[in-house]
């Protein structure tokens, strides 16, 4: 089992590689590239502009300025005797601009360190913008997650039990046409009803505005949290409610339950008592797509209702084209991904015995 | 009934009629959809929208008489049924229906080409993975994880902020990262179909590894592909709508679904059939595409006869 977990997460690691190799080809596929977005709209001349460019390693070779923002470049231009110039490189020249004069020391960790850089538009460290934003996201997963268990596994069960009658035809009707609305237009037609027209639920965001920008507890609140979970989770309800009846119905078909009836036992029991049981295993391949939807944000949704998360950040960096937040929330989602890919295969095989994780 | 008996049947002529005519795999199906009415309903809806986008430009000059971009700010939202605008007007006193006919063929050659496209590419990376296996199969396998681990709507949103997308743009990049499912798909088959003995028995009689992929394998794939390209379809065109609305997809004045419902908010109180009517064009669409999907899905399995 163990080495079952330590294979698996060096798997994650080439995983982890090609996602920052292709969100870094990316930032330097913007025209101007991610240097020019960061002086844009600043009154700074040409030559100014050019002298930082070169301090920061544009001339630099493009595996050399990879490894600067993944690994940083305190280690490769180094100041040893203490008097703020650099004395000893590697990999990169001692004199970037050409002046005959050292530069100062590099000042970056790389993102392995958790250095994202600073926020252009925060003009914050990346990471602290993205951490600000966590509890929002979680709070609205969280509770969408929850919901959508809540009312998705009863109804996968009872549509099993069902099988064929209408309650199964409608809960059958009702996943494919939740999966057919598009959830901002799902969003965007609560807001005008419950919002607007009726005027019972606030329009948005997580709390009233506050100068310090901060929210009451959630029970205070918790009219701002409604639209947003019945959104989230409306997608939620249709997935786990047709996974729980397909493997409600695999579990039925098979052997024990007809020896459990044969047994004398009651329907009831044997739905419940050996039948749930059985299904509920796979449902533990569920569990990353959910680590990630509780963790990974959700875009259109915090969009939607203004809600201040991972998200909505994200859309919003782009707009302000503010590369290192939105590298660090792509980075992040990612990871986010696959630590639920991770433990969804873990989770499996704790859970089914049958399975043995050897060689 | 022995053997012999039936073939005294045959040989009789009189009672040939008896005798199920035997059809092939394709004129079964197409006789099951034709039977299932609520895909064939969907497939009309669908084949209805398709021909009044392609047409857009058209209705809207000689039928509507206006123009999907017109401004006239002093006839802004107005309500359906004023005058000639049968959907009433937008913000700056554009018609909608006139936009939406138009948007429409915007967001329908988005969800067709870009799964045609995306289609291409997950079949063949499918088949060459699943054919040969081994190292080429590991790097496909690396690759597909990884650009699958990125939450699409966030690699789509820094693709979108990189290339201001056109429509043709856009069709590149949602294809470039939608491929993997239909890929993941393709492969499984492939690994199957690779077994059968009548892809050893073309590998014993010395056809090459191209010829049995795409003359042997890739015919089996057919009717999978056929119901995966629906489904892709309605994704794309969620997918679309979705990053048009945030403001990553196509610009306006071009006019597609999803923008013309990324300013709607704001208009809750002076008009309401601004947001209804681009959604209910998307929830149609995708609905139908979904309906017929898996209206094929069923005409397709050969494991159901003649219900």
């Amino acid at each position: 089992m163990t080495q079952y977990v330590i294979r698996r997460l060096i798997q994650a690691i080439p995983t982890f590689f090609g996602i920052t190799i292709i969100s870094y080809a990316l930032m330097l596929g913007t025209p101007g590239g991610p240097i020019k977005a960061m002086f844009f709209g600043q009154r700074i001349p040409p030559e100014e502009i050019e002298r930082r460019e070169l301090a920061l390693g544009v001339n630099d070779p493009l595996p050399i300025q990879y490894l600067r923002w993944l690994v940083g470049d305190d280690w490769m231009r180094r100041d040893t005797d203490g008097d703020g110039i650099a004395d000893t490189a590697f990999l990169i020249p001692l004199d970037v601009n050409g002046d005959g004069e050292p530069e100062p020391p590099g000042d970056r960790y790389g993102i392995l360190r958790g250095d994202f850089g600073r926020s252009f538009f925060h003009k914050r460290p990346a990471i602290d913008v993205l951490v600000e934003r966590l509890p929002a996201t979680l709070e609205l997963g969280f509770s969408g997650l929850i919901v959508g268990l809540v009312l998705g596994l009863p109804i996968g069960v009872l549509a099993a039990i069902n099988q064929g009658r209408w309650f199964d035809q409608v809960s059958r009707v009702g996943a494919v046409v939740v999966n057919a609305l598009p959830n901002f237009w799902l969003a965007l037609l609560l807001l005008l009803l419950f919002g607007s027209t009726l005027g019972w639920l606030p329009l948005g965001n997580r709390c009233r505005t506050t100068l310090d920008d901060t929210c009451p507890p959630i029970t205070e609140r918790l009219e701002y949290l409604i639209l947003p979970t019945v959104v989230l989770a409306a997608g939620a309800v249709a997935t786990y409610s047709r996974y729980m009846r397909a493997s409600m119905l695999d579990v039925v078909n098979q052997d024990f339950i007809r020896t459990a009836y044969s047994k004398g036992l009651s329907s009831r029991v044997v739905w419940l008592r050996h039948g749930l049981r059985n299904a509920m295993l796979p449902i533990a391949t569920l569990l990353g797509p959910s680590i990630t939807f509780l963790l990974g944000g959700a875009v259109i949704t915090e969009t939607v209702f203004s809600w201040p998360g991972v998200g909505r950040l994200a859309v919003n960096a782009v707009g302000q084209r503010d590369f290192p937040v939105v590298m660090i929330v792509v980075i992040y989602a990612a990871m986010a991904t696959i630590l639920g890919y991770l433990l969804s295969d873990l989770m499996y095989a704790i859970l089914d015995p049958r399975i043995r994780y050897e060689k | 009934m022995s053997a012999h008996n039936s073939v005294a049947h045959l040989d009789s002529e009189t009672k040939v009629d008896q005798y199920v005519k035997s059809r092939s795999y394709w004129e079964t199906a197409l006789l099951r959809i034709r039977q299932d009415r609520l895909t064939m309903v969907a497939l009309t809806i669908l084949l209805c929208i398709t021909m009044m986008s392609a047409l857009a430009p058209f209705i809207t000059s000689n039928i509507l008489h206006l123009d999907p971009n017109q401004t006239n700010p002093t006839q802004n939202f107005l309500p359906p049924g004023t005058g000639p605008y049968i959907l009433g007007t937008d913000d700056i006193g554009r018609d909608q229906l006139a936009r939406l006919l138009h948007a429409g063929g915007v967001s329908m050659r988005i969800g067709i080409f870009g799964a045609a496209f995306s289609l291409s590419i997950g079949v063949s990376m499918g088949v060459i993975s699943g054919y040969f296996g081994g190292m080429v199969d590991d790097v496909m396998n690396w690759l597909i994880t990884t650009i699958d681990s990125i939450p699409s709507l966030y690699l789509l949103i820094l693709f979108a902020a990189i290339f201001s997308p056109s429509a043709e743009t856009l069709i590149l990049v949602i294809s470039l990262i939608s491929w993997t499912s239909s890929m993941r798909l393709i492969r499984g088959q492939t690994l199957a179909l690779r077994e059968q003995e009548y892809v050893i028995a073309a590998r014993a009689l010395g056809a090459n590894a191209w010829r049995i992929m795409f003359v042997h394998i890739v015919p089996n794939l057919i009717s999978i592909t056929i119901i995966s390209m629906t489904l892709t379809i309605a994704g794309l065109i969620l997918t679309e709508s979705a990053l048009s609305y945030l403001g990553l997809g196509v610009q306006p004045p071009q006019a597609t679904w999803g923008n013309m419902l990324s300013k709607s908010q704001q208009f809750f109180r002076q008009g309401p059939h601004l947001v209804i009517f681009p959604g209910l064009m998307i929830f149609i669409t995708v609905l139908c595409a979904y309906v017929i999907g898996d209206g094929l899905r069923d005409a397709f399995d050969p494991t159901i006869r003649n219900r």
